[in-house]
């Protein structure tokens, strides 16, 4: 439209254009808008506040003793919290532990040694792997790798060990393919294309040139990787890893099907054991009073382990490498 | 031989080492990695047939299928994702247009990152004290509540993402004609990045289509067939769970018929988000 059809018409219609119907809705949608980001700050908060409503009759029994307690006895009503958090500190840092020279390995091959031809498959065959829900990881442990690793590896080295010695201890257990060290390895296989694929991205991120210069300089791929380009993104590649730590940490249906669900303390690596997770997956629904809120209180317990991690995962990733 | 000729082989021995070291764990993960996609299919497979699509959940023994929980997850997952991209899309919108860098904005932002991430059980025992225990039952409309809280901060996320994208001029064209700001988003900013918003709410359903913890205490499961979302319901991964830990034979090969159904629906979203998506990038 003109300006001359604006001019020629009357100033009543100027106004009615300059300000047009639709205006009035502006300040309604902002509000929608806000309304639905503060609808995810609440349910954070909501998180929080439901967790230690329906845990504090629980904390309020035991007080510090939850967290220290070893027995969790749904007959006797005494709950200590001690096994499922040593189990899921145990099972969240092995998996890391197990997984994280792999993911890095995966990532350095795809940047750096894989032949340009299979790059892209190979990488979004891992991406595409990070998506499988956990529930198959965990089918898969309980009925393929369980049965497996109990006849070539828990049977032998349990059988092998000196009575007495260190590794008698550690490898104490039932060799039947549940516990502790079955359940780390299949969190580190489940959280390892994740890991992989995040570190692969950051890899990427690196300058052409900051590489290429290392190499001008007759550095082998090794030391460009160990010295230039993974020091380059350290702050990302740490949040990377915490970010797989918190899922190893939350995880909850590929672990509840092959960590044994004891809830006594775990002594070796092939005991029974249970996390957190596992333990409310396990027993919440059939929970009522102490107990119910017990389980709840552990939430909350898991909540803070969670928060705490993500929340220093996502500073170290957010802030960049190189200011 | 000099001391810089030794170094020479040290450095290479060593390169030689962590060559071969990328190699090896790189086998390994594709080998662990096929191995479970080789017993998913192949277990998997064994058990498809029609009845999966026709038959509700058998007791052991007996034939049935998995009709009763694929429609509770669709039911499910459908609700759940209407709400989280009505939160998501206008919570992305408000973080890339309005909040700027705003100390509110800021602490949203983060802790959407945050809630991305969150384990998945707890949101699952949040909407368990707040729409389960008042109400006194189990309920669709809880399990799709709770699949709602796991996907809105995904889509929150890349709603703002793909806003950001779209140039400041195309903002500015439109203010320039008189445009109120929300017909400027809906008609030039959301129809701008359609496809983009869909990737983000594709790759948001394949994570809830395969979440089972926050469904065990929301929607709990059903035998029979339901459509009623005010009562317990069905879905694929809560009936996997459960046939998988049963000792009898034939429940176990319906969980795996169903975690391959439920896999290869993920895979094949989220390939058509990564198509969605790299169109994008090249238009």
């Amino acid at each position: 439209m003109s300006t001359t059809d604006v001019s020629s018409s009357g100033s009543a219609d100027v106004a009615r254009r300059t300000s047009p119907r639709g205006k009035t809705f502006d300040p309604i949608f902002e509000g929608l808008c806000f309304a639905a980001a503060t609808a995810l700050l609440a349910t954070l908060g909501g998180v929080l506040i439901s967790l230690f409503i329906g845990g504090w009759p629980a904390l309020k029994t035991f007080g510090f003793g939850f967290l220290t307690g070893v027995t969790w006895d749904p007959v006797k009503d005494v709950y200590g919290a001690a096994g499922p958090i040593v189990g899921t500190l145990i099972t969240a840092a092995v998996a890391l532990l197990i997984s994280l020279p792999i993911a890095g390995g995966v990532a350095f091959f795809l940047v750096e040694l894989c032949p340009q031809s299979l790059r892209r498959t190979i990488g979004t065959a891992v991406e595409l792997l990070a998506g499988i829900p956990s529930i198959v990881y965990g089918m898969w442990g309980l009925f393929v790798f369980a049965p497996f690793f109990a006849r070539t590896v828990e049977a032998p080295l349990i059988t092998s060990a000196a009575p007495g010695s260190f590794a008698e201890k550690l490898f104490s257990g039932i060799p039947n393919g549940s516990g502790i060290l079955v359940a780390s390895i299949i969190l580190a296989i489940m959280i390892l294309p994740f890991m992989a694929a995040t570190l692969r991205e950051l890899l990427m991120t690196v300058p052409p040139q900051v590489r290429e210069s290392a190499y001008g300089l007759g550095a082998t791929t090794g030391e460009v990787v160990m010295k230039v380009t993974l020091p380059y993104v350290s702050r990302g590649a740490v949040g990377a890893v915490m970010l797989g730590l918190g899922r190893a940490l939350g995880e909850t249906m590929a672990v509840t099907f092959i960590i044994g669900n004891s809830h006594d303390f775990p002594h070796g690596l092939f005991d029974a054991g249970s996390t957190i997770a596992s333990t409310i997956a396990n027993e919440f629904n059939e929970a009522s009073g102490l107990q119910a809120s017990a389980l709840i209180a552990l939430g909350l317990v898991l909540f803070l382990i969670t928060f705490i991690v993500l929340t220093l995962a996502r500073l170290m990733l957010r802030q960049p490498a190189r200011a | 031989m000099t001391v810089s000729q030794t170094r020479v082989i040290q450095r290479k021995i060593t390169n030689l080492v962590f060559v071969g070291f990328c190699f090896a764990v790189t086998a390994i993960a594709l080998t662990a990695l096929a191995l479970i996609l080789y017993s998913l299919v192949s277990q998997g497979l064994g058990g498809l047939n029609l009845d999966i699509f026709t038959k509700d959940t058998p007791a052991a023994g007996s034939p049935g299928g998995l009709l009763n929980a694929i429609i509770g997850s669709i039911l499910m997952s459908g609700l759940g994702m209407v709400i989280a991209v009505t939160i998501g899309i206008l919570a992305g919108t408000w973080l890339a247009e309005y909040a700027g860098m705003s100390r509110y904005g800021v602490v949203i932002r983060f802790l959407n990152d945050v809630l991305l991430s969150a384990p998945s059980i707890l949101v699952g025992l949040f909407v368990y004290e707040i729409l389960v225990h008042p109400f006194k039952s189990f309920s669709g409309i809880a399990g799709a509540v709770a699949l709602a809280l796991l996907a809105a901060p995904v889509i929150t996320r890349t709603t703002e993402d793909v806003l950001k994208l779209q140039p400041i001029a195309l903002r500015e064209s439109g203010f320039a004609l008189g445009t109120p700001v929300w017909t400027v988003i809906r008609t030039i900013l959301w129809r701008g990045s359609t496809s983009g918003l869909l990737t983000g709410a594709l790759l948001a359903f394949a994570r809830i289509s395969g979440e089972t913890a926050p469904l065990l205490f929301t929607a709990l499961n059903n035998q029979f067939r339901s459509f009623d979302m005010t009562s317990p319901m069905a879905s694929l991964p809560a009936v996997i769970y459960q046939d998988a830990l049963t000792p009898y034979p034939d429940l176990n090969k319906l969980a795996w018929a169903g975690a391959l159904l439920i896999a290869a629906s993920v895979l094949m979203i989220t390939i058509i988000a990564r198509i969605l998506s790299t169109e994008q990038k090249r238009s």
